[in-house]
């Protein structure tokens, strides 16, 4: 490891400050699980890191009228024990455990599992499908942008000098509303995505999907929206027609290369196998709510 | 659940072998205080590291190692240059020849860089980071060279030449053009073609193992010191400290009775750390500099340069009457070396039909070097591969002639008296005992779910037994101090203790056992081939008694009474003359003085009699017909111990055994790309098995016991990493319907085949 600068600003605009005066070398740190690894390994080379841990509202759950702030540096294992999140957003939650280990776990954040931009990010698909928008500050003051729109390429964001995510929202809940999140890989455990499904969806009294999303992982360069494979679905009570029209359209939006983890046919194969069972899971529990 | 099936033959009365204390180095290990290769820190301390090849086939024209030098804190660069160039010498190693000029140009390339990794030159300096700057100063010209890694594609003609002194050995006439097939390798017994034509039904099949890694959690490490007078030590972990000494001391020139090895606590070695890496060069570097150097490899470092073990292909045909006997077998396996000679299809053709009486074979085994890293000894070495083949032919011809698979084994089994397919006669070979074990099990008949199947295979290894030392010594309180050579990486320590404690007569906490520097216990073979409980044991319970026969002495020398008056029970001396009582073990340690001095024993020699062992294992998996994914439900593995020293400790080698067999065939395998570059040098992408991916491993320990064994030990660690490979593509087979021949059979393969169903 090269020479390393570490700052640990306590304000959102001094670590904004930071990161645009260390230049195209500066980094955010949340957990650290992507970036200390990178650096030791001699992928990434030297310079500042600005933890952001320090700054009030990074680490934490809120819930503002139903909706949820989750600050940037938020680990899984905290993420896990807010019950007013587990209870509505299941399928983030989910995802979000599968990142590392239990050790991994009491580090690693969403905004770090975003912001590392890997199309096989295990929080990333859930994130999208729930339609959660990050709060990005920068140089020139605050924006908002959905999750979607951070990533560009492996390993790219779109976010400019200077800028990080300070924390990431998950909209208020209409009733009848979950998600769920699955992925494919050839262990139980401690592994990458080789392909992951996340699916969020609404259900009006009778059981009838009104509004529904689904975000496909490592089968494209970024987690992948597939619109077509929502459509699919809406409408629908999730019955055998409607999973297997999911399916066709989930493996019609994939893009997938093949690599060491999976071949591209495989991946696509998959991909409609995990839509349509994380749409069994969220339309499960999206009933379940309704009958309580 | 695990069992333990005492056989009459072998019931003995013992008062601590056969049960469960804790282990002595299990303190320790769990309270992170074990020392192991990495922890030795010693004062002016250098970190030493390795420049590595970034081609896997390259002539190096030339290495400038001019401004590492020049680099601020760098001590000490070495190239090839710094070595003797070694004539070709074969030596013996732990169950294979090695030849010395292959290991020291494998710890570092001369003239060619034979796989990506390849060491090419190695830095000293005063810190890490300034020993990875000084690296990337170290300026190598390379030529780069085509490559090959595919074992077909190298045995093939017109293929890149690894070495242009590699003329096929065991081929009469000796081939005049070199060629990358170092080795034929020819078993044959009876006709083979008259065999086939008495058979009624026919399997054959052509089978493939991907290279995999001993997957050792600790990676190599060393600490070397090279004094200003030659006198030198190392500490490192490894499987035998003997091997290092002897490696180092021809590698760099020096005479043996000038190193000093100790071994380091040894986190995992499977036969992988049978051989040596980092210790010449890391005297190398010190004898340079003069300063200790300290090395220790990076994960990526570990698969790209060490270990594996061969990627290979099997074909085999057997044939059967219609009443289940074998006729025929005619196998032909081809195996990765690396880059040098010396991959375990050896092993691999005398093990490939070991559990089999059939009177008519071919066996051909070709051993292949490849631009991969250099073999190293797995557990077992070629047994599983040839076995993954062998095993799921006779799954077929079961299924061909309606037969149960156990019974289809029982049928062909070897027994006592047998002349076994290579060579040797068997005797008090516990096998047909294994196979009723697992066939008399509950989990044989337990029903199956849909997308479930049941698979059966079994295994063999020869296990050895060869030199060792120990050397007992009992303390001026009465206990006693048990010293060997063999490093402890199965449990050694505790089943020394329990040998040397069963003969004196104490409890076992008043025997501590250690393992000994090489200046300190006479030669011992290196930890490996299930030798240690076996051999280093006989050397054990024979200190012990010589120790018992001096106390009986000291005893009537005491007593004034002749030495058949004196008996020795329980920890004590016991005279026939009731009037005289007994002495204990603390009584006559504290007048030693006056019998003859400090009480003690030290035997070396050559064990002789090692029992084969053989193991039976029932897998039921079920598999995800969308995903791929291969769940294993349930898994029982029985097996011929002789008799289980450490019961504990021997169905953990079991159950180890199994762990890495199955991750062997569900998802370990090395992924080169097209450069032949290695695209998964991590525990990331290299899937060894996580806890949540097995069930409790069940064992059943079968005990026939080894008669040439004091306590009727016979080797156990190897054995159970045999049959798991065909056990599992068994159980796939049953589950899917399709047989399943290209390990490892990972999701997107069995997903791929169930398509085509």
């Amino acid at each position: 490891m090269s020479d390393v600068d570490y700052l640990a600003p306590t304000s959102a605009d001094a670590a904004a400050k930071a990161l645009a005066a260390g230049g195209a070398a500066a980094r955010a740190l949340a957990g650290g699980t992507d970036l200390l690894v990178q650096l030791k390994s001699g992928r990434l080379k030297g310079g500042l890191i600005v933890d952001l841990k320090h700054i009030p509202g990074a680490i934490g759950v809120r819930e503002e009228d139903g909706a949820f702030v989750i600050g940037a540096a938020t680990p899984g294992a905290t993420i896990g024990e807010h019950a007013g999140l587990v209870r509505a957003w299941p399928g983030v939650v989910e995802a979000t455990h599968l990142i590392g280990s239990t050790q991994v776990q009491g580090r690693a954040s969403m905004a770090g599992n975003l912001c590392n931009a890997s199309p096989a990010a295990d929080s990333v698909p859930a994130l999208i499908a729930a339609r959660a928008t990050c709060v990005i500050v920068g140089p020139s003051g605050r924006r908002t942008v959905a999750a979607e729109d951070i990533p560009v390429s492996p390993g790219r964001t779109s976010l400019k000098p200077g800028e990080f995510v300070l924390e990431i929202r998950l909209p208020a809940r209409a009733a009848r509303s979950a998600d769920a999140y699955l992925r494919s890989i050839p262990r139980t455990e401690m592994d990458i995505a080789v392909v992951g499904a996340a699916v969020n969806l609404t259900l009006d009294s009778g059981g009838t999907i009104i509004e529904a999303r689904v975000a496909l992982g490592a089968v494209g360069p970024t987690v992948l929206i597939a619109d077509d494979a929502a459509a699919a679905i809406i409408g629908s009570r999730l019955d055998a027609a409607a999973l297997e029209r999911l399916d066709a359209a989930a493996r019609g939006a994939c893009r997938p290369i093949s690599d060491k983890r999976g071949t591209a046919e495989f991946r696509t194969k998959i991909a409609g196998v995990l839509a349509r069972r994380a749409a069994a899971i969220a339309y499960g529990r999206a009933r379940a709510k309704g009958e309580n | 659940m695990s069992d333990v099936i005492d056989r009459p033959a072998a019931k003995a009365q013992f008062k601590v072998v056969g049960t469960r204390p804790v282990r002595p180095d299990g303190a320790d290990k769990v309270t992170g205080k074990a020392a192991y290769g990495a922890d030795l820190m010693l004062p002016g301390m250098l970190t030493g590291k390795i420049k590595r090849s970034p081609h896997a086939h390259a002539r190096i024209i030339a290495i400038d190692t001019k401004k590492a030098r020049a680099l601020a804190g760098v001590k000490a660069v070495i190239t090839a240059a710094d070595f003797p160039d070694l004539a070709s010498e074969e030596m013996a190693g732990g169950e294979s020849a090695a030849n010395v000029r292959d290991i020291a140009l494998n710890c570092m390339a001369r003239n060619a860089a034979l796989y990506e990794g390849h060491a090419v030159a190695a830095v000293a300096a005063t810190s890490a980071s300034i020993a990875d700057e000084a690296l990337a100063l170290i300026e190598v010209t390379y030529e780069v060279l085509p490559h090959v890694i595919d074992v077909e594609a190298a045995m093939a003609p017109g293929a890149p030449l690894l070495h242009a002194d590699i003329f096929t050995k065991g081929v009469e006439p000796a081939p005049t053009t070199p060629s990358n097939i170092a080795h034929r390798h020819d078993l044959t017994r009876g006709d083979v073609n008259a065999g086939f034509a008495e058979a009624d039904a026919i399997a054959e099949g052509r089978y493939t193992t991907a290279a995999v890694h001993q997957g050792y959690i600790e990676p190599h490490a060393c600490v070397a010191t090279f004094g200003a007078d030659g006198q030198c030590q190392v500490w490192s972990a490894s499987q035998g400290h003997f091997a290092v000494r002897t490696l180092c001391a021809k590698i760099l020139g020096l005479d043996t009775s000038d190193i000093r090895v100790t071994p380091a606590e040894i986190g995992g070695g499977f036969g992988g750390k049978t051989t040596v890496y980092l210790e010449p060069l890391a005297l190398a570097l010190s004898r340079q500099c003069g300063a200790p150097v300290r090395m220790v490899m990076a994960r990526d470092e570990v698969f790209r340069a060490t270990g594996p073990t061969s990627g290979a292909v099997i074909e085999v045909k057997l044939g059967a009457r219609r009443d289940g006997t074998i006729t025929a077998g005619q196998i032909v396996l081809k195996y990765q070396a690396g880059a040098f000679p010396g991959s375990p299809v050896h092993p691999g053709v005398m093990t490939a039909l070991a559990c089999y009486d059939i009177p008519n074979f071919t066996i051909t085994g070709y051993d292949v070097v490849t631009n991969s890293p250099k073999v190293t000894a797995y557990r077992a070495p070629g047994a599983p591969i040839s076995a993954f083949g062998v095993e799921s032919a006779v799954d077929d011809l079961a299924l061909k002639l309606g037969m149960d698979p156990i019974a289809l084994r029982e049928k062909n089994a070897v027994r006592d008296g047998m002349k076994a397919a290579y060579g040797p006669t068997f005797r008090n070979i516990g096998y047909v005992e294994t196979l009723e074990a697992i066939r008399d099990h509950p989990h044989y008949q337990a029903p199956l779910g849909p997308n479930q199947g049941r698979g059966v295979a079994v295994g063999f290894w020869f296990n050895i037994g060869g030199d060792s030392t120990a050397a007992v010594q009992i303390t001026d309180d009465g206990a006693a101090v048990v010293a060997t050579g063999n490093p402890d990486i199965g449990g050694s320590r505790a089943s020394m203790a329990m040998m040397a404690a069963e003969v004196l007569g104490l409890p076992i906490e008043k025997v501590r056992p250690i393992v000994a520097d090489t200046a300190s216990i006479g030669y011992s073979m290196l930890t490996g081939g299930s030798r240690t409980t076996f051999a280093t044991g006989m050397a054990v319970t024979q200190a012990a008694q010589q120790i018992v026969t001096d106390l009986k002495r000291r005893a009537a020398q005491i007593w004034e009474v002749a030495v058949d008056q004196v008996e020795w029970l329980d920890g004590a001396a016991v005279c026939r003359d009731p009037a005289k009582g007994e002495l204990t073990l603390a009584a006559l340690a504290a007048k030693s003085g006056e019998t003859g001095g400090p009480i003690g024993a030290q035997v070396s020699l050559n064990a002789q009699g090692a029992g084969p062992g053989f193991g039976a294992h029932i897998c039921d998996v079920e598999v995800d017909p969308e995903t791929g994914g291969v769940t294993i439900l349930r898994y029982t593995a029985a097996q011929d111990v002789g008799r289980a020293i450490h019961p504990a400790y021997v169905e953990g080698q079991v159950q180890g055994g199994v762990a890495q067999g199955i991750g062997w065939a569900l998802n370990e395998e090395y992924i080169f790309d097209t450069d032949g570059k290695m695209e998964n040098a991590g525990f990331l992408d290299y899937r060894v098995p996580v806890a949540s991916d097995l069930p409790m491993i069940d064992t059943i320990l079968v005990e026939v016991a080894n008669p040439r064994h004091p306590f009727g030990a016979k080797g156990v660690g190897e054995v159970p990493i045999v049959p798991p490979l065909g056990a599992v593509a068994n159980a796939v087979r049953a589950a899917i319907g399709v047989r399943m021949t290209d390990l490892p059979l990972s999701p997107p393969k069995i997903r791929a085949a169930i398509d085509g169903r």
